[in-house]
């Protein structure tokens, strides 16, 4: 079984601006971040889809008190993407001190940053981020 | 399957201790044989668990070295589990899954795990490692993190004041506190107020350092076996009733949050195999990593409606001498600790003392159907197991 989209791929789409996932050719749903079969039907029929990369925010967290490596505070998050997965980023344009239960709901636009690897993960990883003003 | 009983558990203090992880596991493991009237030599295998060794001291392929720590012989397998915060409970329904299949009589299971070792940075670090690594752990979430984002998710969708949320969630950390000082083996046997709990540092918002359970370090056992020799053993012996474990993947794949469908997926195997419902419950050890999980697992039982279990503490219907049932007598991991290779086995030896009588001041009367609930990691593992003293 060749895996379609590996994550080297969907890195190499997110640093050019892309949102790659899958398109399921059984139940027609969309897997993103790419995997191997579909999760809502199992199906391996799966042909490569760019996403929209817009969605809304379902919740936040700020973190502050973090790993090792890592400053806080920052703004983790899950979205909901238009094609109907979810994804978890870092919302990048508001301050961590403002980031309150409004969030909930609002429309949001995905990027990507760079996280440099660390001891034990050691590649630079390109993590979404999400924006509440469009680009 | 035959059935299948636990005769002696046993737990270490939890809390900090100057001990290594196999030094820890052999007073608990050595305790447990001793209390099923057995020696080291009965054992047939080892189910052990630990997570984070390799980052506590150096070491990993740690069963082989508490299978010779115990004195277990030559013949006897020992082998290690990780299931994050779930380990130990997963080793336990392996062990009971073998016994039952008649592969082994007598079994020992538990863990041990040395967090405070690492400190906070690296422990957080470590514990992040449960998360999925590429898309979820490098956007820097924590495990605080995930609970925090399950909490805004829960005030949302039920439509609670984030404000109201929170005193009800401290409530179930005032009620666990309360539980744990009667607890002389508790990581935290103080008694803490809804104010102490308001007034923590910020963690992840929104919860603050009373909402979270402590780093601890610890180690439990239990005895598995063949229920047909336990009474020729002890005289009291408590039995498996039923048993559960699901998987999910990662945050990304669950979701709502508030729902943690590995546990329902695991419940619902346990109350099969036991033949009961979330009504029969007379007492709960679950996993409150986080005030806010215990809401979620009370719901994940059918013991709470979903978006009803919020203000259950408050209620005083979940505390000793309560309304309803009883959750988290021993303290849970918010004030007993949570060494999380050990969690689950200390969870059960919670609930055998319970169900046999021996818990003092914290004893739930007449206790006859106990259930154990673990959760591994940001919610991908949970493991059930129910247990009965056979008394009707």
């Amino acid at each position: 079984m060749e895996y379609k989209l590996t994550f080297n791929h969907y890195q190499q789409g997110l640093e050019q601006g892309k949102f790659l996932g899958l398109k399921c050719n059984a139940c027609d749903s969309v897997i993103f971040p790419p995997a191997a079969v579909c999760r809502e039907c199992g199906s391996t029929d799966l042909t490569p889809t760019e996403l929209s990369g817009k969605g809304a925010i379902r919740t936040f967290t700020v973190i502050r008190v973090a790993p090792e490596g890592r400053k806080p505070p920052y703004i983790v998050a899950m979205a909901e993407l238009d094609e109907g997965p979810w994804a978890l980023g870092n919302l990048v344009d508001m301050a961590p001190e403002q980031a309150d239960m409004g969030l909930l709901g609002k429309r949001v636009t995905l990027g990507s940053h760079v996280v440099k690897g660390d001891t034990y993960a050691t590649d630079d990883t390109h993590v979404l981020t999400f924006t509440l003003k469009a680009p | 399957m035959r059935p299948v009983a636990i005769l002696g558990a046993a737990m270490t203090k939890f809390g900090v201790s100057e001990k290594t992880n196999l030094e820890m596991f052999a007073e608990a493991g050595l305790e447990a044989i001793a209390r099923s009237r057995l020696e080291p030599r009965d054992m047939e295998a080892l189910f052990f668990g630990n997570c984070l060794g390799d980052f506590e001291e150096g070491q990993l392929h740690m069963a082989p070295f508490a299978h010779a720590e115990l004195g277990l012989p030559v013949s006897a397998p020992a082998t290690r589990f990780e299931s994050a915060c779930a380990t130990a409970t997963v080793a336990t329904r392996h062990a009971a899954l073998l016994v039952g299949a008649g592969v082994y009589d007598v079994v020992i299971a538990g863990g041990t795990e040395r967090a405070t070792k690492m400190g906070t940075s690296l422990a957080t670090r470590t514990f992040a490692m449960a998360s999925q690594a590429q898309h979820e752990s490098a956007a820097g979430i924590t495990f605080p993190g995930v609970f925090a984002m399950a909490t805004h998710l829960y005030a949302h969708k039920y439509n609670i004041p984030l404000k109201d949320l929170k005193r009800h969630m401290a409530g179930v950390a005032v009620k666990n506190h309360s539980h744990g000082s009667m607890n002389p083996k508790a990581h935290f046997q103080k008694k803490i107020d809804i104010d102490t709990v308001l007034g923590g540092m910020m963690v992840a918002d929104p919860l603050q350092l009373f909402d979270c359970c402590p780093f601890s370090d610890g180690a439990a056992a239990v005895i598995v076996a063949d229920a047909a020799k336990a009474k020729d053993l002890i005289k009291d012996p408590v039995y498996i009733a039923g048993m559960g474990q699901a998987s999910c993947g990662p945050l990304y794949v669950q979701k709502d949050l508030t729902r943690v469908l590995a546990r329902e997926a695991s419940i619902a195997q346990a109350y099969k195999e036991a033949g009961i419902g979330p009504d029969d419950l007379d007492v709960i050890e679950l996993h409150d990593c986080f005030t806010i999980a215990e809401i979620l697992a009370l719901e994940s039982f059918g013991v709470y409606g979903f978006g009803k279990a919020y203000d259950a503490a408050t209620k005083g219907e979940t505390t000793l001498n309560g309304s309803r049932v009883v959750v988290n007598p021993s303290g849970g991991l918010k004030a007993k600790g949570h060494p999380i290779g050990a969690t689950g086995a200390a969870q059960l030896t919670e609930i055998v003392e319970q169900l046999r009588g021996e818990s003092g001041p914290r004893q739930v009367e007449g206790a006859r159907i106990g259930l154990v609930d673990t959760l591994g990691g940001d919610l991908g593992t949970v493991c059930n197991i129910i247990l009965t003293n056979g008394v009707n």
